[in-house]
């Protein structure tokens, strides 16, 4: 590896002008550097913080040490073949993420997408934010000292991915969704595993509640920690359980419903006080709606097909085939070259686990994006943890950074 | 055993010293805390409770560097991140050992672009590949329990 030595920092504390306050220049304050790897930070994020004591007296990230460059490679795949680039940006909400690329493909060409298909992307959407509050819970109490929280957050979110694994054959990186539908038809299996799944989630909800909400120990570690108010989340930008916490009411599935999400009744849990408790009060409610969403997305799933027919853009059955020229044309051009969405830019957002999460695509009218954008809740979050922390004991500052819940890979790419 | 042992009696077991060193340095091998992407999310499910990485005495992830016996590189590795990795890694006690997890790690996975170091063996000695795009569960422990088998076999002229 070239460049090895040249990374590790031998300048002196002038060259930090600007990012840290003048006392830190003079001495008086710590400069303390926390990651790339710290077991708090949820991967590779690094801090540098000013100190003033155990005080926190400024804090500025550093991103990019997980910088994938998944914009620009979605530039040399098909549009179909980008969609694998999505799962991985934010790992923790795959579906999410396909679910975005895909309407906004959707948007651009037009295309209609059957009922089945919304509701199924609505079910398993709504799955997926119950997978990652999960690991949000765990990781989440395991920074704050609650050892076993991990252990049945981490159980229960094996049955997710069991569900998930059944629809597509991966846990994690599903890309399932795809423009115009889903990639194939849920199996018979399905129905009752998430059945099973409704019944026996809201007893584990409670469990979680049990060991934490009333908790001590819990609350001395949460309460008034973390604060932001509603002025600030807005003009900072934040979206999400952490503008919800603060008391904004606005969620993306009620404010512009997609996907057919006006069809669900739920509640958008909101916070009076907008600190770190407030926000873990709201993703504990917020798995009990998604859990609501499930079960009525199940109760009324439609019959009928889970693409649409629309044949320029989404290829024939495999049935057609062996009866039609014409599908074997489509089922051709479609493999060899992909689609050609018109020439044009669309921006569509949804509501991910972490907040709004935006994609921005421009057209040039080949078969490849000209530009993809991804509006990411983590970096937009992770911008405004130098004002959340300002203030707080260093010790805070690990339930700072869980609570805002950032995903490396969402805010890099 | 039972009441000899309470005793004092124990017996005599002989075996050779590097059968004997190797069994402990399987038995109780500490990874280190360090996930990068998504595979560090598998990661932490083989350590939760279903796949329950503490049945090889591996639950003790060290957060750091100077505690821990193996690592394991999960998820894509940047180069931003590789001077980083490199001085973790050159932070470990001998012995040590590198599992590369997940095709990111192995040779880059999908990522064949500017960002990503093509492969974490271009940084670190690699001990066992894992593929997948992550793993699962089961596979990292495959992986380990490769790892366990390659250390039994290792001959003391070996170490030095």
């Amino acid at each position: 590896m070239t460049g090895l030595q040249d990374s590790v920092w031998e300048g002196d504390i002038q060259q930090l002008k600007g990012l840290v306050s003048e006392r830190a220049l003079s001495g008086e304050t710590m400069v303390l550097n926390m990651g790339p790897q710290h077991p708090s930070t949820h991967g590779v994020l690094r801090l540098m913080l000013e100190l003033d004591g155990e005080e926190i007296v400024s804090c500025v990230p550093d991103i990019g040490y997980l910088h994938t460059g998944i914009e620009k490679s979605m530039e040399s795949k098909r549009y179909e073949q980008a969609i694998t680039m999505t799962d991985r940006m934010d790992y923790l909400n795959p579906m999410g993420n396909n679910l975005v690329y895909c309407l906004a493909i959707e948007k651009l060409c037009e295309l209609d997408v059957p009922l089945r298909a919304q509701y199924l992307r609505v079910l398993l959407a709504e799955l997926t934010r119950i997978n990652s509050h999960l690991v949000w819970l765990g990781t989440h109490a395991l920074d704050i000292g609650a050892m076993s929280v991990f252990l049945y957050c981490f159980r229960e979110r094996e049955k997710i991915l069991d569900i998930f694994e059944m629809v597509s054959g991966q846990r994690m990186m599903s890309t399932y969704f795809r423009p115009g539908g889903l990639w194939r038809d849920v199996p018979e299996e399905f129905e009752p595993a998430v059945r099973d799944f409704i019944d026996y989630f809201p007893a584990r909800i409670d469990d979680y509640e049990r060991l934490l909400t009333n908790n001590p120990l819990w609350l001395d570690r949460t309460q008034g920690i973390g604060f932001l108010s509603a002025e600030d989340a807005i003009r900072l930008g934040c979206t999400g359980p952490v503008l919800r916490g603060s008391g904004v009411n606005w969620d993306i599935r009620k404010a512009i419903p997609y996907s057919s999400y006006d069809h669900f009744e739920f509640d958008v849990p909101l916070g009076t006080h907008g600190d770190i408790y407030d926000r873990y009060l709201i993703r504990i409610e917020e798995m009990r709606q998604s859990l609501r969403i499930v079960r009525q997305a199940l109760d009324n799933l439609p019959k009928g097909p889970v693409r649409s027919n629309n044949r320029k853009y989404v290829p024939p059955p495999r049935s057609e085939l062996g009866t039609s020229m014409e599908a074997v044309i489509h089922h051709f051009k479609l493999w060899t070259e992909g689609f050609r969405p018109p020439k044009g830019e669309v921006y569509v957002r949804v509501e991910s686990p972490r907040g709004e999460l935006g994609c921005y695509l421009v057209s040039d009218g080949s078969p490849r994006p000209w530009r993809v954008h991804f509006r990411t809740p983590s970096f937009i979050h992770l911008s405004a943890l130098p004002h959340i922390a300002k203030g707080h004991l260093i010790a805070d500052l690990v339930g700072i950074i869980g609570t805002i819940d950032i995903v490396l890979g969402d805010a890099d790419r | 055993m039972g009441l000899t042992s309470k005793l004092g009696d124990l017996g005599v077991v002989t075996v050779r010293l590097e059968d004997a060193v190797n069994w402990a340095r399987t038995r109780a091998m500490w990874p280190m805390l360090f996930g990068l992407a998504c595979c560090a999310i598998e990661m932490m499910s083989t350590q939760a409770s279903v796949y329950d990485l503490s049945r090889f005495g591996m639950e003790l992830m060290r957060p750091s560097p100077r505690q821990s016996d193996l690592m394991i590189v999960a998820g894509r590795v940047t180069r931003k991140m590789a001077p980083v990795l490199r001085q973790l890694y050159d932070q470990m006690p001998e012995p040590k050992w590198v599992i590369s997890m997940g095709d990111c790690a192995s040779c880059g996975g999908i990522f064949n672009n500017y960002a990503i170091v093509q492969g974490v063996d271009e940084i670190v000695p690699v001990d066992v590949y894992v593929a997948g795009c992550p793993p699962r569960p089961e596979q990292l422990i495959h992986g380990i329990i490769t790892l366990h088998e390659r250390i039994k076999q290792e001959r003391i002229t070996d170490w030095a």
